[in-house]
């Protein structure tokens, strides 16, 4: 990390990668998604992501001062530059699994967003009054469509349920404050991500409930996206995202 | 550059002068609204050249810079030599800032336009009614909250059975 207020630019980047990765991961969906409605939400979704990652990379283009632009930060950092939680990047299985990974970020982004809202960063509050908007719409698709598949039949409950099951391990990351954190918390940059998990949780819970899911148990964790300590899976999801910026340096449409 | 920047029949308010222009310019998406419609025009000063404000309807909409490339291309055309187009993000974009004349013109074109104030944070699953732009129904459903754009909603009316886009509310 280098520019001015190192701390910042990392908290920044985890926002802008967090959002970039997903939105890569929902345009995997375009024209396979199984319904033309579905294709067209998420990826509605996945260009509300896009746009809020372009407002975070430029900002943290400007905060490290070494006049990289948002293309540059996107197209040619390294996995290990990448601060996304690594639930992100989790493949998309079937669309179950995605809805079941979209219902945990969505509330996630939800509460943050909120909360930075009242940022003493006026950019990034400027960001979040933005994002929230579309937070909220996303939350509500992504939760619709996760009670009606686990209270729907057998098949997609158990669909849903297994998804969960094997995805619940990577939210640990969300509310595992490091010293970036803790230093955004205490300048009044982000809110507490100790305040932040009961509200995420009751949000999940209240939805899981409807849904008739369970929740699974928490278990230790050893994924630090945040950190930039990937999964296997955001190196190839890299390659192909950044192949053309990489083959053509510089190209413009 | 004050004189230079501002037309001949300067009898107009400049401002003024840019606003009516401005009135002219489409939506590249929805082109029978303008810019100034739609409400994503925040300002224009006249001040060292003419400085135009403009607000992203969602985070993501791809018509974003042809909107900035349109509004910049129509000052050029109608003379004025020094345009800056600055992107404003605070407060964000909300559809109760479409106009009326907007919301008029967006039924005539087929789009339900935007039920009258934003929804409150914490509604979830609620939403409101909207009247067919087709035969008035209130009898819709919506088939999917996302369209053809990110602003639209797709719905259906279940008295005349078309189906029709409508602007959400955010």
């Amino acid at each position: 990390m280098s520019g001015a207020d190192p701390a910042l630019l990392h908290f920044v980047l985890r926002l802008a990668d967090t959002s970039l990765v997903l939105a890569q991961r929902l345009g995997e969906w375009v024209g396979h998604a199984p319904a033309l409605e579905e294709d067209l939400g998420l990826a509605n979704i996945s260009l509300d992501l896009l746009g809020q990652a372009r407002f975070l990379l430029s900002y943290a283009g400007e905060l490290e001062g070494r006049g990289r632009s948002e293309d540059e930060l996107a197209f040619t950092r390294d996995g290990s530059d990448y601060f996304n939680h690594a639930l992100v990047e989790q493949p998309n299985g079937d669309f179950g699994r995605t809805i079941v990974r979209q219902v945990l970020v969505d509330a996630f982004q939800l509460e943050l967003y909120e909360a930075l809202q009242a940022s003493t960063d006026a950019r990034l509050a400027e960001i979040a009054a933005k994002a929230i908007k579309e937070t909220r719409y996303h939350f509500r698709y992504s939760a619709g469509w996760l009670i009606r598949l686990g209270d729907g039949t057998a098949e997609s409950h158990a669909r849903v349920q297994d998804a969960l099951d094997d995805l619940w391990r990577f939210t640990r990351e969300f509310f595992a404050a490091d010293e970036t954190d803790q230093a955004m918390a205490e300048r009044g940059i982000a809110p507490s991500l100790t305040e932040l998990a009961p509200r995420w949780l009751a949000r999940v819970e209240e939805v899981l409930s409807e849904a008739t899911l369970r929740r699974p148990p928490d278990v230790p964790y050893s994924w630090h996206g945040k950190r930039g300590e990937h999964t296997e899976h955001l190196g190839y999801l890299l390659a192909e995202m950044q192949f053309m910026h990489r083959a053509y340096p510089g190209a413009q449409w | 550059m004050v004189a230079a920047a501002v037309r001949a029949d300067s009898s107009v308010d400049p401002t003024d002068a840019v606003w009516t222009i401005l009135a002219q310019v489409p939506d590249p998406e929805i082109p029978v609204i303008s810019v100034v419609d739609l409400g994503i025009v925040r300002y224009v000063r006249c001040e060292n050249g003419i400085h135009v404000g403009l607000t992203p309807t969602y985070s993501g909409c791809p018509a974003t810079d042809v909107i900035r490339q349109f509004v910049k291309e129509a000052l050029v055309r109608a003379g004025y030599d020094n345009v800056v187009i600055e992107d404003v993000l605070s407060p964000p974009w909300s559809s109760d800032w479409i106009s009326e004349e907007g919301r008029r013109k967006l039924n005539a074109y087929g789009i339900a336009p935007p039920a009258e104030s934003v929804s409150s944070p914490r509604k979830l699953f609620s939403s409101p009614v909207i009247a067919c732009p087709r035969c008035g129904s209130r009898n819709t459903e919506r088939l999917s909250e996302f369209g053809s754009t990110p602003c639209k909603a797709h719905y259906r009316c279940t008295a005349c059975l078309e189906p029709f886009d409508y602007f959400k509310c955010i």
